[in-house]
């Protein structure tokens, strides 16, 4: 059963629609209000604030921090200055993706890993014999995501000591609140101009209400996992155990996935020192399968809902339901994570493709099911993100 | 030398962009020429008072073709619709009707007044949900000339038949009462709830001079039921940045695709030569040369003022002189010092980020459309409010607002005075009945904006002020549109189309209009 989180006296009065999901074994609202759209649309236009706590945060600290880092993570940790963040999958010794998550550099010998799954265990194995202190933070760290083009403007009424205007994508501030430390990370889960706040889970309501009470001539909404979902298939990332399997959790091989195959192969540094999985990826680096973005042919949804005389009927959220796609009458991979994009207006999916078909702008189709029977509509093989707009990276200059 | 284009597009609105979008996505050299300093004719969004942006025409968009949008890539090009979901109807006793995006919530409201009338609204927005579908095929085509025994026409016009027929029978009957009755009349078919059915039947009334009471309101109703987002049908939407925003998509879409836009460049003539358009003039002189001319303007302009009407045949001129265009709507918008608070359900919540509506009753909209009938500004108007910063907060600073209120009636025609001389005397009627319903709302202006129809027509050139460039009366609709034989977006002279909302499918932010016609245009280039 799960258990409420360290935001849970904010946000349970806020859930009118009491509709809850279990993200790690805490409580998390679905959808806040009636409409999920209308979240999703405080995040594209204005500003959402989605509590984040339940993710797995580890600190990695020492001498040998960095070095551990990096023999976990694909991408090359030597590069990671202080004050900045990294994106990367790691692998099992076979090269299969176990995990992936941000990594921030908080000193020259302080880390903060995050991960969808626990992971200490794997940590200490990886860190064996090094000179580094690994350290389960999970519950004591909550984490809050400012997300959506006002939420520079939000931040910057509340801190004004930060300049967040010069903050870059991916790097990150280190402040106090009310006395305890902040950390303000320039990331997100949603594709759009964004920041996350970590900070102690005791703080954590406090910090939650400056936020709410300085956005409220900015739009801003508390935000539900549903939008979530939606906002970040739009982004293009990925969601462990919807879109691929770890391979912790695989049950067969075939479950199992590569960076190369979930078009992470520009996390792989090849010519960095040592890593987890390094030695067979070298042979993986021509997968069979590729994860691609698909934008689905309304025209086709049209004729096939048309003839039963329905107008395209397309799930309101994001579908977790795998789906099988086909060339030439032959399966030829599944879409994982499917929705209509309500600001593109256009059926797009994450999907996994034979290499062969995963050129953008290869036409595959898609299987829907009308009425009860199956068909099929046609799709366009598109590099994700689908949506990506300018002030997702922007920096002020100056 | 003069320069010279394939196409000149007049008339930089919304329509006249999606136009010259896809002429130059075939690869036709275009020019889209704007009177105003800005694109977007009634799609416009200006910053009327310092810090607060208006969209200072229209003000909420659910029409815009989705197929457009795909087409022409308008979200890359910054277009984002807003959903806007929800209306309520404040009444002067206190009490309200809510209707969301909660159907629970929707019903335990009308409940209130009336249980059966809480069911009834369930099955009502089914039978519209009908309606809409049936219709949505007739604003995908060039409507087909039921005269012609051309093969062409006879095809279109079996292929409308046969649809009609897929409809069954009850369907059948449904249309029917919805092209001839008044659309109180025929809400009061569903409900017994005066307030609901007031506001239920504004839908029928807007941008028209009619009343609910009036037979062939119930059309204008369903005209505003077809509007279609993602496939959801009568979805209202709000543009970020105002409709203006729709119009800066399609003139960045259009801009991408290679068309050229100017703007205060009024054209005073469109240049003929053996029944040919060979181009235009402009106001200053200036002649531009093209082999294609489209007027987005209304046919009022397109074929009086632009043409000397001496070279089209008489029929049609006096089709024209006789398209009834006649404005009965005004705006007033407001800038805020902070947010309103109704009386019927005070302090913040979802009901300020849908459509406010000033509807208590039928006889109070009907004695509305009484004052107009003889000339006068409503004085308790019928009022359509929405808060746009509520819903993008971009439209003005923190913490303040804007208020844009749809006011009707407001007739083009005075029986005394002017609009010149009658114009705050309107605004402090709509600001007076607002007040009303908020009471805080005197204390917070910080600045009114008052058009009347002649104020539209002076702005933006709506002939008479009618915001869909021409009623949406039966006898102004499809192969009527807007003159019988010349609804096909062609004109008499070769070489010189029309694509406005006065063309079929007619007005509202939809696009359809200009699409359908750049299609007409490229369908003659082929030939």
């Amino acid at each position: 059963m799960p258990i409420p989180g360290p935001l849970h006296s904010r946000i349970a009065p806020l859930c009118t629609t009491q509709e809850w999901r279990d993200w790690s074994g805490y409580l998390c609202p679905a959808t806040y209000q009636p409409s999920h759209e209308v979240e999703y649309f405080a995040v594209r236009n204005a500003a959402g604030l989605i509590d984040v706590s339940p993710l797995y945060k580890y600190e990695l600290r020492g001498p040998d921090a960095g070095r551990l880092a990096d023999r976990l993570l694909t991408r090359d940790v030597s590069k990671c200055r202080v004050g900045q963040v990294l994106y990367s999958p790691w692998c099992d010794e076979d090269g299969y993706v176990i995990d992936d998550g941000t990594l921030a550099r908080l000193g020259s010998d302080h880390y903060r890993l995050t991960a969808a799954d626990p992971s200490l265990r794997w940590l200490q194995d990886v860190g064996y014999g090094m000179d580094v202190e690994i350290e389960d933070v999970s519950t004591r760290l909550a984490a809050l995501a400012l997300q959506g083009p006002n939420s520079r403007a939000i931040l910057e009424s509340l801190f004004s000591n930060l300049s967040l205007g010069q903050l870059g994508y991916y790097r990150l501030l280190q402040t106090k609140f009310k006395d305890a430390p902040l950390t303000v990370t320039r990331t997100g889960y949603t594709g759009d101009l964004g920041y996350e706040l970590w900070l102690p889970p005791e703080h954590a309501p406090a910090l939650w209400d400056r936020l709410m009470d300085a956005g409220r001539g900015y739009g801003l909404l508390p935000v539900g996992l549903a939008a979530l979902d939606m906002l970040r298939v739009e982004a293009g990332l990925l969601l462990i155990e919807v879109d691929y399997t770890s391979s912790n959790h695989a049950h067969i091989p075939a479950q199992k996935s590569t960076p190369y195959e979930l078009g992470l192969g520009w996390t792989v540094a090849a010519n960095k020192a040592d890593f987890i999985g390094r030695h067979s990826l070298q042979a993986l680096a021509q997968p069979a399968q590729q994860l691609v973005g698909l934008a689905v042919s309304w025209p086709d949804l049209e004729r096939e809902f048309g003839k039963v005389g329905l107008p395209p009927q397309v799930a309101g959220r994001a579908s977790r339901t795998p789906v099988p796609l086909y060339a030439g009458g032959r399966h030829v991979g599944q879409a994982t994570s499917l929705m209509f994009s309500p600001i593109l207006k256009t059926y797009i999916a994450l999907a996994t493709l034979d290499s062969q078909y995963a050129q953008p702008g290869s036409d595959v189709e898609i299987e829907i099911t009308v009425e009860y029977v199956r068909g099929r509509a046609g799709a366009k093989v598109v590099k994700p993100p689908f949506y990506d707009p300018p002030h997702k990276k922007a920096v002020q200059r100056g | 030398m003069a320069k010279r284009y394939d196409a000149i597009v007049i008339g930089g609105g919304h329509n006249g962009l999606v136009n010259a979008a896809y002429l130059s996505r075939a690869g036709l050299k275009t020019l889209v020429l704007e009177q105003r300093h800005v694109l977007g004719g009634a799609t416009v969004s200006e910053e009327i008072y310092p810090g607060f942006k208006f969209s200072v025409f229209s003000y909420v968009v659910s029409l815009m073709r989705p197929e457009i949008i795909r087409e022409l890539q308008l979200v890359r090009h910054g277009l984002t619709m807003l959903p806007l979901e929800s209306t309520i109807t404040p009444l002067p006793d206190g009490r309200y009707i809510y209707r969301g995006p909660d159907s629970a919530a929707t019903f335990r409201s009308i409940s209130q007044f009336s249980t059966r009338d809480a069911e009834a609204y369930r099955e009502y927005s089914y039978a519209m949900y009908h309606m809409a579908k049936a219709v949505k095929y007739i604003l995908g085509i060039r409507p087909p000339d039921p005269t012609s025994f051309h093969p062409r026409e006879l095809l279109a016009l079996l292929k409308l038949g046969k649809h009609f027929l897929s409809l069954g029978e009850e369907n059948i009957y449904t249309l029917v009462k919805l092209m001839t009755m008044s659309s109180a009349d025929f809400l009061e078919e569903w409900f017994e709830t005066d307030p609901l059915v007031a506001t239920l039947s504004a839908s029928g009334i807007i941008g028209t001079f009619l009343g609910p009471r009036s037979p062939g309101s119930a059309y204008v109703l369903l005209h505003h039921y077809m509007g279609e987002i993602d496939g959801v049908f009568r979805a209202w939407g709000f543009a970020r940045g105002g409709t203006g925003g729709v119009a800066e998509a399609i003139a960045s879409a259009a801009r991408g695709l290679g068309a050229e836009l100017r703007t205060d460049a009024p054209v005073a003539e469109v240049r003929t030569r053996n029944g040919r358009a060979t181009g235009v003039v402009l106001a200053d002189g200036e002649e531009i040369e093209a082999g294609l001319v489209v007027s987005s303007l209304d046919p009022k302009l397109t074929f009086l003022k632009l043409v000397d009407p001496e070279q089209l045949p008489s029929d049609l001129v006096g089709a024209v002189r006789n398209f009834d265009t006649y404005g009965s709507s005004g705006k007033v918008n407001l800038a805020l010092d902070a947010a309103p608070d109704l009386s019927c359900l005070p302090g913040d919540g979802p009901h300020l980020r849908g459509a406010i509506s000033i509807s208590p009753s039928v006889a109070y909209i009907e004695r509305a459309y009484d004052d107009a009938k003889y000339g006068r500004f409503s004085k308790q108007p019928y009022i359509d409010i929405i808060l746009p910063s509520m819903i993008d907060p971009d439209m003005a600073p923190p913490g303040k607002h804007v208020m844009s209120c749809f006011v009707q009636y407001a007739p083009y025609q005075l029986a005394e005075g002017t609009w010149d001389e009658q114009r705050e005397a309107f605004g402090v009627a709509v600001v007076d009945t607002l007040a009303e319903y908020i009471p805080n709302l005197k204390d917070i202006i910080l600045h009114r904006q008052v058009l009347s129809p002649w104020d539209i027509e002076q702005t933006i050139g709506l002939s008479s002020g009618n915001i869909f460039q021409g009623e949406l009366s039966l006898s102004q609709l499809f192969f009527l549109r807007p003159a019988p034989g010349y609804a096909q977006y062609r004109t008499p002279i070769h070489g010189y189309y029309q694509c406005g909302s006065a063309t079929h499918p007619g007005g509202g932010i939809s696009g359809a209009p200009g699409k359908l016609a750049a299609m007409e245009i490229l369908k003659d280039l082929r030939k």
